[in-house]
């Protein structure tokens, strides 16, 4: 057995601004060079294991320690941010909030520049980690001109410069499209074998981290240890579910053929999985499957019609796009970060006007609309709620955009009460907004749109950031708007998203439209998931490896299943 | 709206080559010497000088349009306001009377004032493209070095840089939130009265200082735990070494400097230059 380099010992935290331990008698050893992932859904309290471990607990965030916690066999408590930072290089969520530096070079540097080293060494080790991170070429490129993937890139040479000994990786994947994604984790085991570091990730995207090897997973929940075993272990145990993490959708579809998913079937990995075994029941059960009956299509609401834009004369934004979306419909709009499918987003809010091409409404041109006058039929909610809320009562926040029209104030109250109804939120109705959780002033953000009735809701984002759980609160959620009739356009690069709540897809690679079609297809298109940045869903690759004849009507029937699943446990309920 | 006011913009030409920290200095001297003097002979050798280094550093108009403008208001209402305070102090100064008209009992217009402030305009116009030119043509991050290595502490220094570094995320955000906000109705155009469009940037700056706040929170972290702060001194690695050119030109401004001085004390004998006598 190696060193441990990192030992809780009967540990627990609770911050000074709550009423409660967010950590409670936590043991854990990780040992020397071993790679370890952290799993748990939002205020579990495995981002509070982290801040302890690279020492921004106690010294940015204060409360009470009890118990202890080693590192590198030596004491935390005797120990300042700078002693931890030499042992532990932390990489952040936000790669762009994060970056330091006016340029790469300088941002690798920085801890270098702390540490007081002559700038021609400095400049020399630079270079030498910028290239083993593959970006020793963009060294005085500004954080501007880096795609989110790069600035990871960039952030984890700055933590690999100090030689530290633990990597710790908070949310690796959070902001990477799924292609990047996957490319970054082959980068963090790259550099696990390579370098022997310990490293320990914490994400609670199971199924992006598990695409390559770890040694064991560690699932918090409530701040304890819900379970530490090996990730063949951890799909046979029941312990994700309990805990609201999302499984891979492979060993859910062996769920749903009624496979009991044992150890030895090597769960952990799509590709250690042992489907000789397995592939007879999955194909019988895929033939028992009925194909779902196309629903009938209603008219089209919008459309785009050849939209070309471009914000400077050399650089064209979006080239030639037109498709149409019918009302009603859930549809998603993917594409890499920076391949345009925001900018199409402020195209139909009227943010930015287009060069050429048209934008019809129910069939006629917006052309000359305002934002305002626009804002009556569609709504925009920003990925980031607190970008958009500005009242600090919630009721007031909702009536803002109906008392900027000038509505009377009693049918003011009645339209916000009744928005607030549709979003759950009607007990909260005279509350502040700051007491509200992230995933609720989501939902207040959402119903200051609702109320103005649109017809039309485009949202950036709309799960960033957010755990299983919320995740499907507020997809569910968006399920039942549509329900009530409201067309829902989405913006995102969330794979599972767009499987299982978009019926449409329609995929925006460099300003181009190179996709249109079911979610399912383009899930399963090698070509199109390449250009823009997708993954083929892992139930493709499953099907294919078990030998299924049409790959894809299995995707299509287990999504197929899992909707009436949902169904039927509403109706239980 | 692009309210860019700092835009670096790499180039590859003499001033950008220099040093931040000699620009520094040069700008300093420079602007002692036209802030000592009310020579105007001195003050226009150094206006045209600046106009030329302004020309030689291939910063577009574009780029400076919106600071000109700010420039030229400040000028006008200092212009103003120092007629109204003191109409008389050319008079004073040049110790002559030439009087080219009579407003009431208290103001005329003369010769001296005129000539007063107009040198004094002079003046300003003449070390503003200095500014102009250290702003612009210096990478933030040397800036920062620059100002580390005369003196300032290298928190503040580093603060100035990450000012820098941070303000057009935060032009973007402003923009991003200002559209979202117009998108529920709220009207920013010169249609509305000013107290409703002042009332409606309130709700704009709200969501803009939360998001700025959650920003220096996390940049706060990354800085900490990559050692910001753990010596007394640190290194720069963007700090460009000074070169011969760089020498040259911190002397050339040390003698000017010197020059001014020296015209003043031997051939005004004050700071003013009296054509009136």
């Amino acid at each position: 057995m190696r060193e441990p380099v990192i030992e809780f010992k009967d540990f627990s935290f609770q911050y000074f601004s709550q009423a409660e331990p967010t950590l409670h008698n936590i043991d854990l050893t990780i040992r020397q060079g071993e790679k370890v992932l952290i799993v748990g859904p939002s205020g579990s309290g495995k981002s509070t294991i982290g801040s302890c471990i690279n020492g921004l607990i106690p010294f940015a965030y204060k409360g009470e320690i009890k118990g202890s916690l080693r590192i590198c066999g030596e004491d935390t408590g005797n120990m300042s941010i700078f002693d931890r930072s030499r042992h532990v290089g932390t990489v952040l969520q936000d790669s762009d909030g994060q970056f330091v530096g006016l340029t790469a070079g300088e941002d690798i540097a920085f801890a270098l520049e702390n540490d007081c080293m002559e700038q021609q060494e400095m400049k020399e080790t630079v270079k030498r980690i910028a290239d083993m991170v593959d970006m020793g070429g963009s060294l005085s490129s500004s954080p501007f001109e880096l795609s989110g993937g790069q600035k990871q890139r960039v952030a984890f040479a700055g933590v690999m410069v100090d030689d530290v000994d633990i990597l710790l990786l908070d949310e690796p994947l959070a902001n990477l499209d799924p292609a990047t994604g996957k490319t970054a984790i082959d980068l963090v085991d790259r550099i696990h074998k390579e370098l022997d570091k310990t490293v320990i990730i914490i994400e609670h995207r199971l199924e992006d981290v598990l695409y390559r090897h770890v040694d064991r997973v560690i699932v918090v929940a409530d701040g304890r240890i819900a379970a530490d075993m090996t990730p063949d272990q951890l799909m046979a145990a029941d312990v994700l579910k309990e805990n609201g993490i999302r499984e891979p959708l492979y060993v859910t579809a062996l769920k749903h053929a009624g496979i009991k998913v044992t150890e030895d079937m090597h769960a952990g990995y799509l590709d250690t999985l042992d489907t000789d075994s397995l592939s007879e029941r999955l194909k019988s059960w895929n033939s028992s499957q009925k194909e779902q009956e196309e629903m009938p299509l209603d008219d089209e609401i919008l459309s785009l019609k050849n939209v070309s834009f471009r914000y400077t004369e050399k650089k064209p934004i979006i080239k030639d796009v037109s498709f149409s979306i019918r009302a009603g419909e859930m549809v998603s709009i993917v594409g890499t970060n920076g391949a345009g499918k925001s900018t199409i987003a402020k195209l139909i809010c009227g943010f930015v006007k287009e060069d050429s091409g048209d934008i019809l409404f129910e069939g006629s041109s917006m052309k000359g609309l305002t934002i305002r006058e626009r804002s009556d039929h569609i709504g925009y909610v920003m990925q980031n709620p607190n970008q958009m809320l500005c009242k600090p009562m919630i009721f007031d926040e909702v009536a803002l955009g109906l008392r900027l029209r000038g509505v009377p104030e009693e049918e003011i109250q009645e339209r916000v009460y009744k928005a607030l109804r549709i979003c759950g939120l009607y007990e909260f109705r005279e509350w502040p907004v700051a007491a509200l959780s992230f995933g609720q002033k989501k939902r207040v953000t959402i119903a200051s749109i609702l109320v103005l009735e649109p017809r039309i809701l485009i949202l950036d984002e709309p799960t960033a950031g957010q755990d299983y759980r919320h995740y499907t609160d507020i997809m569910e959620f968006l399920r039942s708007l549509n329900s009530l009739g409201i067309t829902i356009i989405m913006i995102t690069h969330d794979m599972h998203l767009m499987l299982e709540y978009t019926t449409h897809a329609i995929v925006i690679s460099g300003g181009q439209k190179i996709g249109d079609s079911t979610a399912v297809d383009i899930l399963t298109d090698r070509g199109i998931a390449a250009a823009a940045n997708l993954k083929l869903t892992s139930l493709y690759e499953l099907a294919i490896r078990c030998g299924i004849d049409d790959p894809q009507s299995f995707v299509r029937n287990f999504i197929d299943y899992e909707r009436r699943e949902e169904r039927n446990e509403s109706k239980a309920f | 709206m692009k309210a860019k006011l700092f835009d670096y913009v790499e180039r590859d030409n003499f001033v950008y080559r220099l040093s931040g920290i000699t620009k520094l200095l040069a700008f300093i001297f420079l602007t002692f010497a036209v802030m000592f003097t009310y020579d105007l002979r001195s003050i226009l050798c150094i206006l045209v000088f600046s106009f030329f280094v302004l020309w030689l550093s291939e910063i577009r108009f574009s780029q400076i349009r919106l600071m000109c403008w700010y420039v030229l208001v400040f000028l006008i209402m200092n212009a103003i306001l120092t007629y109204i305070f003191n109409p008389e102090y050319g008079v004073e100064i040049y110790g002559t009377r030439h009087e080219l008209l009579r407003l009431n009992g208290r103001y005329t217009l003369t010769l001296e004032q005129l000539f007063y402030q107009g040198t004094k305009f002079v003046k300003y116009v003449s070390v503003i493209p200095l500014g102009m030119i250290f702003l612009f043509t210096t990478d933030p991050s040397e800036f920062a070095a620059s100002l580390n290595s005369i003196g300032v502490s290298y928190k503040a220094a580093y603060a100035v840089a990450l000012t820098l570094r941070y303000f057009p995320d935060m032009v973007r955000d402003y923009e991003d939130i200002a559209l979202a906000q117009q998108s529920r109705g709220m009207d920013l155009s010169k249609k509305e009265k000013l107290t409703v469009r002042a009332k409606n940037m309130i709700n704009i700056c709200v969501p803009l200082i939360f998001s700025t706040m959650d920003r220096i929170e996390l940049i706060t972290n990354a800085m900490d735990l990559r050692s910001f702060g753990k010596h007394k001194k640190r290194t720069w690695y963007a700090k460009k070494p000074l070169k011969g050119c760089d020498y040259a030109v911190i002397g050339g401004s040390i003698a000017v400097f010197a020059a001014v001085m020296l015209v003043a004390i031997f051939i005004n004998h004050g700071r003013y230059w009296n054509p009136f006598i």
